[in-house]
């Protein structure tokens, strides 16, 4: 697949198109060109190390909803075996906003849950855009149960631009589907481990986002509103979504920082769609690690120490 | 909305009308039906229209006053105040709007939460500032209402909330995110251990807040014409691109989708939830 480049990275395509040109002539003309071409690869190389070493928080934004990233789906195949989707909120529809299924990790039985965007236009609309109806939030909160009741432990997988924001969403109760998962995932008794792999789009990220160990993508976001929904309210403007995603600090670095999250997974230099087998490698390797980790401690503690944590989150004087 | 609202900034437009609940004056105006009240008469029936049923919009301690019993009330987490962690600037500093918001309203931020009693039975009552900031949720309102159902836990008495708010506070960033999360969870305490909570939402309940404890309630109620969802209106038009049916996302028509078990007419709060209460710890009637 042809990469496609983002606006701030167009210095770097520039550069890669030369290659490429090159490596055609090259071989049209069967003159060594190697060393240009080296030459060449090399200063893209250093240029891509210098424009991803100071990224601002909106050009990762868009590295997060970059149209080559991987999905969940992408994890799923690559990771796991024997995965085996399971469908439907048993009372109304099928999301296919959101993913899940028994596969086995290693050897290991595991619950996988995820948000999964579509990768062409008809898929697109399909997936609805990673943009879940309470019947997704419904489903993920069946398998969670699922899980619990047969001790496997629960890996989510977070990539949406939020909840739906539709009528019939609204009619079926998308505040409650998201509010109840929060309430079940807080006492559920197995291992929660979150990933964000894209975007954390705010409360329909979050409502399968509570766990015992949370993870970040490094290029990945995670947020209360989208940048553009809170520069269209607090700047009155959208075209301010640069200043709010910097103001609300919504990259990986920050919220480590911030304590919110647990784990920064390193992306390929040029993010994660520059190589998907090192990013695949590299969340495969997470999980295992935290997996085990969990493994070892007593489901009390484990809920002890995932609730403690939770009310731990604010910051406030007094 | 008529053409010269639209013309107002966002700003404006929520500010004005509605909010001024209870205005100045021997004299006021039903923002619905426009009638002409005397101001007493309208305090008296609790903020809402004698003539139409309107429910304004009231503040938090006005609600618990109504709420709760005279004798005994004691606040919970009055001490904990806001703090600008982010040093978060859009237009303003979030440090300006919080001081700007305290002066307003009174109060330290967006949350009230008291113990006392709803004739003579004891409970942990909370109630939302819409005026402070929109009734956003960051941190204070999530350790205070967190701090009031630990009370509930501790004593096994009932709680109950009156929200009103626009949803999770942005200034907060996502640390006002996971204040779902942490009232959720500790809501599933109660739930676990058969404490009852009712939740009550009044005019709005959306985004953050609706997503989380507000949808929790053991028996969710909601006042007359409410606006509750999760997305608000304007983003859902934008959205589908089409007009709203009438009456959407409205307490009624939360009623005929089922997202809500009663609506309770603000004058027969007391009793309505007393009665609720008393069924549900089984206790005998007033």
């Amino acid at each position: 697949m042809k990469l496609s480049f983002l606006d701030f990275e167009q210095p770097i395509a520039e550069l890669e198109a030369k290659i490429e040109e090159l490596r055609y002539v090259g071989t049209d003309k069967a003159v060594n060109i190697s060393e240009e071409i080296g030459r060449l690869e090399e200063k893209a190389r250093s240029l891509t190390e210098t424009i991803f070493s100071q990224l601002t928080a909106w050009q990762i934004a868009q590295l997060a909803r970059h149209p080559q990233r991987p999905y969940t789906l992408d994890y799923v195949e690559r990771i796991f075996t024997e995965f085996e989707e399971l469908h439907g909120d048993r009372r109304y529809a099928d999301d296919p906003a959101i993913v899940g299924g028994i596969a086995r990790l290693d050897e290991r039985p595991v619950m996988i849950i995820g948000h999964q965007k579509g990768r062409d236009t008809g898929e697109k609309v399909r997936r609805n855009f990673g943009m879940p109806r309470p019947e997704g939030y419904r489903k993920a909160q069946r398998l969670m149960e699922l899980a619990e009741r047969f001790k496997l432990p629960i890996l989510t997988f977070i990539d949406t631009p939020g909840a739906y924001p539709g009528v019939g969403a609204e009619e079926r109760g998308q505040s409650e589907a998201i509010a109840r998962n929060l309430m079940v995932l807080s006492q559920l008794r197995t291992p929660i481990i979150c990933t964000v792999i894209g975007e954390g789009g705010s409360g329909g990220a979050l409502a399968i986002g509570v766990g015992d160990h949370v993870m970040m993508l490094e290029y990945s976001t995670y947020s209360v509103i989208s940048p553009e929904g809170c520069a269209s309210i607090l700047w009155k403007s959208a075209s301010r979504a640069p200043d709010a995603a910097e103001a609300m600090g919504i990259t990986s670095k920050r919220l480590k920082l911030l304590n919110l999250i647990d784990q920064v997974i390193p992306e390929p230099l040029g993010g994660a769609h520059r190589d998907i087998d090192a990013t695949i490698a590299a969340v495969r390797q997470a999980l295992a690690e935290s997996l085990a980790r969990l493994d070892s401690k007593r489901i009390d503690d484990l809920l002890k120490t995932r609730y403690q944590r939770i009310m731990n989150y604010g910051v406030f004087k007094g | 909305m008529n053409w010269f609202e639209k013309l107002l900034p966002s700003k404006i437009r929520t500010e004005g009308g509605r909010k001024k609940s209870i205005p100045e004056g021997l004299w006021t105006k039903c923002n619905s039906c426009n009638q002409i009240l005397y101001r007493a008469e309208l305090e008296r029936s609790y903020g809402v229209c004698p003539k139409c049923g309107f429910h304004e919009r009231i503040g938090a301690r006005a609600r618990l006053d109504m709420f709760l019993d005279p004798e005994p009330r004691v606040e919970i987490g009055a001490e904990i105040e806001p703090l600008d962690f982010l040093r978060f600037r859009d237009s303003k500093k979030y440090r300006d709007r919080l001081i700007q918001a305290q002066k307003s309203t009174g109060e330290k931020d967006a949350l009230v939460v008291m113990t006392g009693k709803v004739k003579g039975l004891q409970l942990v009552a909370a109630a939302f500032e819409f005026s402070f900031m929109g009734g956003s949720m960051g941190s204070v309102v999530g350790e205070r209402f967190v701090r009031g159902a630990n009370i509930c836990l501790e004593r096994g008495i009932p709680l109950v909330c009156f929200s009103a708010s626009g949803g999770a506070r942005m200034q907060e960033a996502l640390v006002s995110l996971m204040q779902m999360a942490k009232t959720s969870a500790v809501l599933a305490r109660l739930n676990a251990k058969g404490i009852p909570f009712i939740s009550v939402m009044t005019d709005p309940t959306m985004g953050g807040v609706s997503a989380s404890l507000a949808m929790l309630g053991d028996i969710n109620a909601a006042e007359p014409n409410a606006l509750i969802g999760f997305a608000g209106p304007r983003v859902i038009e934008q959205t589908v691109r089409e007009k709203l049916p009438e009456g959407f996302q409205r307490s009624e028509f939360l009623l005929e989708h089922g997202a809500i078990d009663l609506i309770i007419d603000r004058r027969n709060m007391r009793d309505k939830i007393h009665g609720l209460l008393a069924m549900m710890t089984k206790r005998p009637p007033a």
